[in-house]
């Protein structure tokens, strides 16, 4: 895969389990955000496929990543809620482009998640209005309105104080568990992705290494050691959580 | 040598490069225009930010210009006592070419380059893209409604202008050098000819629309997505549509008078 | 909600001022629909139109009653000027249609002077009686000719005299 002359990766390989949750992890220019993009078709490889429930999004015209992005829900990294909007409008966006319901049914359902992520009372704001972490959360929010079978996250957890970050992994260990949705996040916070995560891939220049997040831990490989103990004593403590 | 040669070459196939991807976009807004759901209530509100903000801008050059053309055009007049028809000379200037033009160039740097700079921005935010995961297509939703509305407002623009340089005119021409009203009046209405000048000055300012709409939608959306992605986005939008405007100007001109 | 119904009213008013200054330039000022085909439409023929154009004001003692519908070659090669008239204007049958110039480099109208008959002209009548337009490169065409001539001329009649 060649960014305008740069090139992200080559020949790599990547498998993310259904139902659980994926952490991609790798040192900045890795390609974490790209291969979200891949997936979610916002952009096409120089080559290669990739299957989701063996549709080849590769392959895939634009009817057909309508109807795939339908059950796929992303959370941008800055949010990405559009400016112009309400928090209420961009809930309720989704909906009313896709489904016809009652505006009372609308209301309901946009309530509810917002309760879901903690954020009740926040409808009339505009995006600009919100703090770092509110924006996330209703991102998150905004992201589950079609119920997505797939939740893709691009580094839900930059740019947050601990107590929001916390609060964010915990919200999406949450819907994981709820509904089995199938997550794939980026992140470069190794902590939370040895809490939450059931399976990591690590990209490094020229390969990518998958596992469990302790099997990575404690790996032979002295790269990939070195990367998942970064001199964090929050690492120790997580292990200590997830043994 | 070779190597000025070399660049000029690449310049032009960027150039070329450029304009096919513009033409592909300009397929896209037209089969969005065609496509469900209608889109109405972003179609109004960009009615509201292309044209009624732009009123105050058009009106108050459109008046000065005609009174710099009653003053012009009384000034040359006098000499041939023919100061009787100064208004076909303000008539005919604002609704031929002044009008359809001047409106055209003012709305692109008000409208024109606000637009660039709202769909960049978008661009830089993401918030494009979050539209396409949440499978709407951004260029029905943001562009679409944005260069129609362009389209639509530009022939109103060009007439308010046209009527506020006639009015200009009036009070230079009338009440400060002192033509008579009646004569004013009615040498425009005896110059003016419907299908020759304001049918061709309507045809200009919706042309222009297209053109503006098109160039602004089109450089915001291709914008890089930094903030100095999205300031060239708003520079090239003026450039562009200012020398597209005045260029395909002399070609209705031309086209029309056959 | 409250926000976007004040920006409607402003689209709202602001299209009405639009189609409104569309409206003045067209019809007002440009005269759409000012060339109704209901006029008394009559012909006159001319040797010489000078720059006559259709849409030219036809005029009777300096008021407008009709424009110049169309301008056409007749087979005879003169020109078949079509006036459309209001219909309340009553032309004798032996009234006279001169192309005039508004002022001396001015645009062509036509002016009409009424005859003495008792009968009048109806849709599709011909006027007989026509003055063609002067055309000024003729006449300045002649000055010259006849102030060359005239020493000569002169000359030639003194001698035929004696």
């Amino acid at each position: 895969m060649a960014f305008g002359g740069r090139r992200v990766f080559e020949d790599l390989t990547c498998a993310f389990p259904r139902g659980r949750v994926s952490v991609v992890l790798g040192g900045s220019g890795s390609g974490k955000s790209t291969m979200l993009r891949l997936i979610a078709g916002l952009v096409r490889p120089t080559g290669g496929e990739i299957l989701v429930d063996d549709a080849d999004v590769v392959r895939m015209n634009e009817r057909a990543l309508g109807t795939f992005r339908r059950r796929v829900g992303m959370m941008f990294q800055g949010g990405a809620l559009l400016d112009s909007l309400s928090v209420f409008d961009n809930m309720a966006f989704p909906l009313r482009e896709h489904r016809t319901l009652a505006a009372a049914a609308i209301e309901d359902a946009v309530h509810r998640r917002l309760q879901d992520v903690g954020l009740s009372g926040v409808d009339a704001l505009l995006p600009g209005e919100l703090s770092g972490g509110m924006t996330k959360r209703v991102a998150l929010a905004r992201a589950l309105m079609m119920d997505p079978v797939i939740l893709l996250c691009d580094e839900p957890f930059s740019g947050l104080d601990p107590i929001s970050q916390r609060r964010v992994e915990d919200l999406l260990i949450r819907v994981n568990q709820a509904n089995a949705i199938t997550m794939v996040i980026v992140s470069h916070h190794i902590p939370s992705t040895l809490r939450m995560a059931d399976h990591v891939a690590l990209l490094l220049p020229g390969r990518a290494v998958e596992g469990t997040p302790r099997a990575l831990h404690d790996s032979d490989d002295a790269v990939v050691r070195a990367f998942m103990r970064e001199e964090d004593a929050d690492v120790g403590e997580a292990m200590e959580a997830s043994a | 040598m070779t190597v000025a040669v070399a660049r000029l070459g690449s310049l032009v196939l960027a150039g070329l490069e450029d304009m096919g991807r513009m033409a592909g976009f300009t397929a896209r807004v037209a089969a969005a225009l065609v496509t469900p759901p209608l889109r109405f209530r972003a179609f109004l509100d960009e009615i509201y930010k292309l044209g009624v903000l732009s009123l105050v801008i058009i009106c108050v050059s459109g008046f000065a210009v005609g009174m710099v053309l009653g003053l012009q055009g009384y000034n040359t007049l006098v000499r041939f006592g023919a100061t009787n028809s100064l208004g076909a000379v303000v008539g005919l200037s604002l609704i031929r070419e002044l009008g359809p033009v001047l409106s055209a160039l003012l709305a692109t740097g008000r409208a024109g380059s606000a637009t660039a700079a709202e769909i960049g921005t978008m661009v830089a935010t993401e918030q494009l893209d979050g539209l396409r995961m949440m499978a709407v297509d951004p260029v029905h939703l943001v562009v679409m409604p944005r260069a129609l509305a362009m389209t639509v407002v530009m022939p109103l623009l060009n007439a308010l202008f046209i009527v506020a340089g006639l009015a200009g005119g009036y009070v230079v021409g009338v009440q400060l050098m002192g033509v008579d009203p009646g004569a004013y009046v009615s040498s425009i209405e005896s110059a003016v000819d419907f299908r020759d000048d304001v049918l061709g000055s309507g045809v200009k300012a919706v042309v222009f629309g297209v053109l503006v709409g098109l160039i602004a939608t089109f450089r915001g959306y291709s914008s890089a997505p930094t903030s100095a992605g999205v300031s060239a986005a708003t520079t090239t939008t003026v450039v562009v549509a200012s020398v597209s405007i005045l260029i395909s100007d002399y070609f209705i001109t031309a086209l029309w008078g056959v | 909600m409250g926000r976007t119904s004040g920006r409607d009213l402003a689209v709202g008013c602001f299209v009405l001022a639009g189609l409104a200054a569309v409206a003045y330039l067209s019809v007002s000022v440009g005269g759409l629909g000012s060339t109704g085909p209901q006029g008394l439409r009559v012909i006159a023929q001319f040797d010489e139109i000078g720059g006559l154009k259709p849409r030219a004001a036809v005029v009777i003692s300096g008021v407008k009653v009709g424009q110049v519908q169309s301008i056409a070659l007749g087979d005879d090669y003169r020109a078949r000027v079509t006036l459309n008239l209001d219909p309340k204007v009553q032309l004798p049958v032996d009234s006279t249609a001169s192309i005039m110039t508004a002022g001396v480099l001015g645009d062509r109208y036509v002016s009409l002077q009424l005859g003495g008959e008792a009968d009048t002209l109806k849709d599709g009548d011909v006027i007989d009686f026509t003055e063609s337009a002067v055309v000024l490169e003729r006449v300045l065409g002649k000055i010259v000719h006849n102030l060359g001539a005239g020493g000569d001329g002169g000359k030639d009649e003194k001698e035929g005299a004696e």
